[in-house]
């Protein structure tokens, strides 16, 4: 390691110069610090998510009463159709789009086109805020159809209680995030960023890619197992 | 790469106007620091009451009628988390954590201040919820500081009713605010280090408290998602835990859930929880065991790379608290080899705090008679460590005194003592004043020897077989009458430790007022904290320009240098080119 202040090492070549970089002085990455610590705070996230789709794939073992059929529970009758499956197609898709939405605001962001990346942000929430809508509408219609957290007509308790928490916690998230970019959005428009940059409209794009990641995983592990 | 991003001028600093902006909604990482400390000594100071109680029962049985089987159980409980929890992590990461990291890294406060100012105002209500248990019908928990179900949330166990349901929510706020100083102090320690100060140069304190805090934000999450099920579990009776049961001849409504897994959760996060406490501990104790023996730290970067071994590896050795639970061989064998492989860093850094003091020029001071009494109590709750790591031998060791001592030993006293180490260490940077050295030598002699005069007999009455957590033992034929004596006599000793702490208390009030002035870095340090313009220093830190760091953290005694030590921040001399040199040498 050199002495000086100037420290040069991290133009070496290979892992040497690597690790040099990384660890020189002032900063370890070469972003802003809220950017960084939201990146922090996804993987301790991903923890929690990880934890709760574990504790899930853990009951559904070791349950004594036999696994409801997701295709069946989670299937709508529309025009006389059964369809399987239907409702969380459409919710994936939305909430899919809304991240494509949300990329081109950030886009737009770094752009200084502030017009523009209101409109996309907006529309990201109200993607967001649909996607809650719906899964209201889905949780009214497992409740109406029996499953409670304690119970349900078709087997294992455990089924109901992991849904609702999960996708309750989930959607906890996707509603926090539709607030967080209303925020965002909101100070876009009046110019609050002018001075500082738009790198928060990035940050909170990754909460947002974040959270739709999750319901992927979500998405394989409830409904398609 | 190229440090453009945030220059120091960019930071904006909320200059505090009124007493209320300065002393209570503070967003000053120092005035922090002291909130979070202050109140996790406060939490720490009922703790300790109810070990003392608890200790009152075990000595001397039959004697004190208000301590009745449960709410023995409850003291055990709230004793055990608040200790691990409120105390520990809150005054190492929220305490030491809050008011060194800026310091020692050369920055002027937090990255997020605002976000660090709500995380003491969560852990207050935290702590208020926790407290709050005590005034509720039922009383606290008393399921013991692992909480187990089904028990913690059956009639029968203490406080099955409102204490476990407090005692779960005021952990889930506990976890939202560690997580909001946790995110502030990790990103500060990557991204707002002052110039000069690479990773490599930082002192061995901030890679201990920057690693647990890492551990914290990964381990935390299960115990939050453990705590939501046990209370979907409690409250409107879902079965994440709770099998099919029979209680008081009735069936309950629960059905196929797994007790197991929150064994598992538990002690995901419970494993690492350990080495939160610890690697703080094992950071600062090498920065004052250097500082008093007036030595370069032995292996610096052996040092740093075994925190983040240690670090690393605690996520793989849960299940060695689950023996008894039962487990497929495989696993057994699996955690008992991860665990022991943990004793390779670890003894690295006990060889090397001792190498460090070999040949040093040793200085007897309070906070160094601390850092030596931690080598000792570490090495002896760690030896106990790899015995009960061995699946056979902790089974018939399981849930006995054995235990309780080996735990003691190396997550209690341990970082107890090197919290105490660091309070006498940094109390003259905090306040500007000395503590008082005859009270601090007698307060270290009291505390270190009546620990060993609590805590070695009790690896007798583990090896005779007397359980934990039980009230009374009652007429046993497997456990003579000296046991009895033994416990009468660790009883007076702990008592004897308890009181001894009032000295302690004493010295921090009396020295804020009439301790004697300290003068500019009374001990000689080499690390930037005790570089500040002002002691104690003020808000910002370091006046008008950031300091810029030209070595590491350990030149103690260079051979040449003018002093026996050089600050980090001194600029090599060209007239001691060999400073420099060995500066560098890490
Ligand atoms: C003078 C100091 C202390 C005394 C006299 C003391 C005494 C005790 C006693 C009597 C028990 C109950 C044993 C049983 O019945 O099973 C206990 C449990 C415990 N103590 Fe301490 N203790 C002290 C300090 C600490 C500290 C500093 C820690 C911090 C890690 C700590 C952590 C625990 C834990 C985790 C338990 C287990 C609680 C449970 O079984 O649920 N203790 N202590
Ligand atoms: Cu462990």
């Amino acid at each position: 390691m050199d002495t000086g202040s100037h420290d040069d090492s991290y133009t070496a070549p290979g892992v040497r110069g690597m690790v040099a970089d990384w660890a020189a002085d002032k900063q370890a990455f070469d972003m802003p610090w809220g950017k960084l610590m939201m990146w922090i705070f996804l993987l301790s996230d991903t923890f929690i998510f990880s934890i709760f789709l574990t504790s899930y794939m853990n009951v559904r073992l070791s349950a004594t009463d036999s696994w409801p059929n997701a295709s069946e529970v989670f299937a709508l009758e529309i025009f006389g159709h059964h369809l399987p499956l239907i409702l969380i197609a459409i919710m994936t898709f939305v909430l899919i789009t809304s991240s494509g939405t949300m990329a081109m605001a950030v886009n737009f962001a770094y752009r200084r086109d502030r017009r523009k990346t209101v409109w996309l942000m907006a529309a990201t929430a109200l993607l967001g805020a649909s996607f809650v809508g719906m899964q209201a509408f889905e949780w009214t219609k497992l409740i109406e159809d029996g499953v409670r957290p304690w119970g349900n007509p078709w087997g294992a308790a455990q089924f109901g209680s992991a849904f609702f928490m999960i996708t309750g916690f989930h959607g906890l998230h996707v509603s926090a995030g539709v607030i967080y970019l209303a925020i965002v959005a909101r100070k876009v428009a009046r110019g609050d960023y002018e001075q500082k940059g738009y790198a928060i409209v990035e940050i909170a794009g990754l909460y947002w890619h974040f959270v739709d990641l999750v319901w992927v995983f979500i998405f394989a592990f409830f409904y398609l197992w | 790469m190229q440090h453009t991003a945030l220059a120091d001028q960019t930071l904006e600093l909320h200059d505090p106007h009124s007493f209320v902006t300065k002393y209570i909604w503070s967003q000053d990482h120092k005035v922090i620091a002291i909130q979070y400390g202050l109140t996790a000594v406060f939490v720490g100071l009922v703790a300790l009451v109810l070990s003392a109680l608890m200790r009152l029962q075990l000595g001397f049985p039959d004697t004190f009628d208000f301590i009745t089987p449960g709410a023995y159980l409850q003291f055990v409980t709230m004793h055990g988390m608040i200790m691990v929890i409120y105390l520990l992590t809150a005054l190492l990461l929220g305490g030491f954590g809050n008011y060194l990291i800026p310091l020692m890294v050369g920055a002027r406060d937090m990255v997020f201040p605002y976000m660090n100012m709500l995380s003491y105002w969560m852990y207050l209500l935290s702590v208020i919820i926790l407290l709050a248990s005590f005034f509720v019908p039922g009383g606290p928990t008393g399921a013991g500081w692992t909480l187990y179900p089904p028990q913690a949330i059956l009639q029968g166990t203490p406080g099955y009713d409102w204490g476990i349901i407090l005692m779960l929510v005021s952990l889930a706020v506990f976890i939202i605010a560690f997580t909001m100083g946790g995110l502030n102090y990790v990103t500060t320690v990557l991204q707002a280090r002052t110039r000069g100060m690479t990773l490599m140069r930082m002192p061995l304190t901030i890679w201990g408290i920057f690693t647990a805090t890492v551990l914290g934000l990964l381990a935390f999450p299960a115990l939050l998602v453990s705590a939501i099920m046990m209370l979907l579990d409690k409250t409107i009776g879902t079965s994440f835990f709770m099998p099919a049961l029979v209680s008081l001849g009735e069936n309950l409504d629960y059905t196929g859930g797994s007790p197991v897994l929150f064994q598992h959760l538990f002690w995901f996060f419970g494993h690492p929880e350990v080495y939160i406490v610890a690697l703080p501990a094992f950071g600062m104790v090498s920065d004052v065991l250097a500082c008093h023996a007036r030595k370069n730290i032995f292996g610096y970067r052996m040092m740093v790379w075994a925190i983040v071994a240690i670090g690393g590896l605690s996520f793989v050795v849960w299940a060695h608290h689950m023996y008894v639970s039962g487990m497929h061989p495989a696993f057994g064998f699996f955690f008992a080899t991860t665990t022991l492989i943990i004793a390779v860093p670890t003894a690295i850094k006990v060889y090397n705090w001792v190498l460090t003091l070999w040949q040093g020029n040793i200085h007897l001071r309070v906070p160094m008679l601390f850092a030596i009494g931690f080598i000792f109590t570490f090495i002896h709750g760690g030896l106990t460590g790899l015995f009960l790591g061995n699946v056979t031998i902790d089974l018939p060791l399981s849930d006995t005194y054995f235990v309780v001592a080996h735990f003691h030993m190396v997550m209690g006293v341990s970082p107890i003592m090197v919290l105490f180490a660091a309070i006498y260490h940094w109390y003259p940077l905090i306040t500007g004043r000395m503590l008082n050295d005859a009270l601090g030598k007698a307060h270290f002699w009291l505390t270190f020897l009546g620990t060993y005069a609590i805590y070695l007999p009790m690896h007798y009455l583990g090896f005779l077989g007397v359980p934990r957590r039980y009230f009374a033992m009652g007429s046993t034929d497997f456990i003579p009458e000296s046991a009895l004596s033994l416990n009468a006599s660790i009883t007076v000793s702990a008592l004897i430790v308890g009181a001894s702490q009032l000295i302690f208390l004493f010295n921090v009030f009396w020295s804020l007022r009439h301790g004697e002035k300290a003068p500019h870095n009374p001990w000689g340090a080499t690390s930037l904290e005790w570089q500040t313009p002002d002691v104690p220093p003020k808000h910002g830190n370091w006046g008008p320009e950031l300091p810029t760091v030209y070595r590491w953290a350990y030149d103690f005694s260079v051979p040449g240098a003018e002093r026996d030590f050089i600050a980090q921040n001194e600029p090599p001399d060209a007239a001691h080119p060999t400073s420099g040199e060995l500066g560098g040498a890490s």
